[in-house]
């Protein structure tokens, strides 16, 4: 394939997600709403992510206390573990992690029942009775992924600062109070509203780019799986890149 | 149905929509993808209760052409009218309004896997908030059409290809819509099954006399179509007396992307086209 080529089918495909993302928004505001749509996708992915996502947050707490203890015990300053694991969880990895966790599992869930649907043409069935696919499979996918993933990353959160505790008290003897009150000491609004603002961001990125490779699904059954692996691969390269950008931003703002 | 500047047009029965109003009108209409032209300068119009058949090979635009009648896709040049109106420069929200006069049978049936046979038909009646006691009358009316009253409670995936087709004729038929597009309604489906699913297209052409264009690659569907007709006394359907051709039923044949032949069944028996012969043979 010639690179003038290439690089314009990838400018059409930014196009084509711009104007799927922005319909997805706009939806939101115009009738008819799916509200059941809504209530049966935030079951399908907060409910059915809750799992994975609290096993998630506690393991990466715990590992997070045992190594950072190490290094620091080394300075003599191990008992600021506990600021550690809650600023790194809050900030970084409860976002990040839940948003790999729940791309994983729901991006690629996406876009195989929509690419699916339309290699057997219910996409197109769905038009030709009068129903904007848009408005019924995207919009509703959107809202629920946002929505869900701010409540699973609290979630991941408050379990990872949690496994983190845990290693500490009973492992690293450090003293229960010392740790909790360390972590919840040194946390600052702005370190709360990084770590609520990152899910926002990335459930948005998890919901249009898998719904967007689901609809964009051609050649058969071959396409369907192409369209899921994309979808996973593309949007935990865009939350990993955009987490830099929104910390970089954070920072220039609120200095920390 | 007739091309542009052919003198074959059907005199059409009672139709639902305004008389000598063409039911579907295309002119001058191409398309292509990634290059490639699918149909070339296509025109051709259709009156009001007629049912067109589109025949040819597979990859001749047939299915394209449907999709182009529904708006589905917009075509790279040319003008669409459905009933008059034009529908090639309409965005997707105001062709909604059009294809609620619009049934679709599609290829490989495309019933919603997630919702059962029940939904699946009601899914336009649910769409417009009717009332469930109506919804509920009006699928149980349209699934006895298609003789599948029994499968109301079944999901898609129990259900054979045979019973697919006829719940997606179903779907298109329960608000009885001026047009109906049938794509490839027999496509894989073993003869027996072929022969009920042309029974019932027959039977909806005959008992509502609304408008149809159907493809299909299979001579037999378009010659049993256009020299039966559906008996509803007897619920079965019968040869037109004096061995004659049914006047409402026209038949159209693509060649790469172009009209070879647009006419009546008796026409093209008669054509001295090398292509048409080669085909019919």
């Amino acid at each position: 394939m010639q690179i003038g080529e290439f690089l314009r089918q990838k400018v059409l495909a930014v196009q084509e997600y711009s104007l799927m993302s922005w319909a997805a928004i706009t939806n939101i505001f115009r009738r008819p709403f799916y509200r059941e749509d809504v209530y049966t996708q935030s079951d399908l992915i907060g409910v059915g992510s809750l799992p994975i996502v609290m096993l998630t947050g506690f393991f990466t707490g715990g590992v997070l206390a045992l190594q950072s203890a190490t290094t620091l015990a080394q300075f003599g300053a191990k008992a600021v573990t506990g600021e550690l694991v809650s600023l790194s969880m809050i900030k970084e990895l409860g976002p990040v992690l839940t948003g790999l966790m729940v791309s994983g599992r729901n991006a690629s869930g996406m876009a195989s029942e929509l690419g699916s649907m339309q290699v057997t043409e219910q996409i197109d069935a769905m038009r030709a009775l009068g129903t904007d696919p848009l408005k019924k499979l995207v919009t509703p996918r959107l809202i629920s992924t946002v929505m869900m993933l701010f409540f699973l990353t609290i979630v991941s959160d408050a379990l990872g600062t949690l496994g983190g505790g845990l290693v500490s008290i009973t492992w690293l003897r450090l003293d229960a109070s010392q740790y909790f009150h360390m972590a919840y000491q040194f946390l600052m609004y702005p370190d709360i509203l990084e770590g609520l603002l990152k899910p926002l961001v990335f459930g948005f990125i998890i919901a249009t780019v898998g719904c967007f490779f689901g609809m964009s699904t051609h050649g058969g059954t071959q396409g369907v799986g192409r369209s899921t692996t994309q979808a996973v691969v593309v949007s935990s390269v865009l939350i990993i890149a955009t987490d830099f950008f929104i910390s970089y931003l954070m920072i220039g703002i609120f200095g920390r | 149905m007739s091309t542009v500047d052919s003198s074959t047009t059907l005199a059409a029965p009672e139709p639902h929509s305004e008389p000598h109003q063409p039911a579907v009108q295309f002119e001058n209409v191409s398309i292509g993808f990634d290059g490639n032209p699918v149909l070339h300068n296509i025109s051709f119009q259709t009156t009001s209760g007629e049912m067109c058949i589109l025949l040819g090979p597979a990859g001749g635009g047939k299915s394209i052409l449907l999709k182009l009648a529904n708006g589905l896709i917009k075509p790279d040049s040319g003008t669409i009218r459905i009933f008059g109106q034009e529908i090639s420069s309409l965005p997707e929200q105001e062709l909604f309004a059009i294809r609620s006069n619009i049934g679709m049978v599609f290829q490989e049936s495309a019933l919603f896997d997630s919702l059962s046979v029940r939904d699946n038909v009601a899914y336009r009646l649910m769409q417009q908030k009717d009332p469930e006691e109506d919804i509920d009358r009006r699928v149980i009316e349209s699934l006895s059409f298609v003789e599948l009253e029994d499968a109301i409670d079944k999901f898609p995936a129990e259900l054979s290809g045979g019973m697919k087709r006829r719940v997606a004729i179903a779907r298109a038929i329960i608000t009885q819509p001026k047009l109906l597009l049938y794509d490839s309604p027999t496509g894989g489906l073993d003869p027996i099954t072929s022969t009920t699913i042309i029974q019932l297209v027959m039977k909806q052409r005959d008992v509502y006399k609304g408008s149809a264009l159907l493809v299909t690659h299979r001579l037999q569907d378009a010659f049993i179509l256009a020299t039966h007709r559906f008996n509803r006394q007897t619920n079965q359907m019968e040869r037109v007396p004096g061995n004659g051709a049914d006047p409402n039923t026209s038949i159209m044949v693509l060649r790469e992307g172009r009209i070879a032949f647009s006419g009546s069944l008796v026409e093209l028996l008669r054509s001295e086209d090398p292509y048409i012969k080669e085909y019919l043979e």
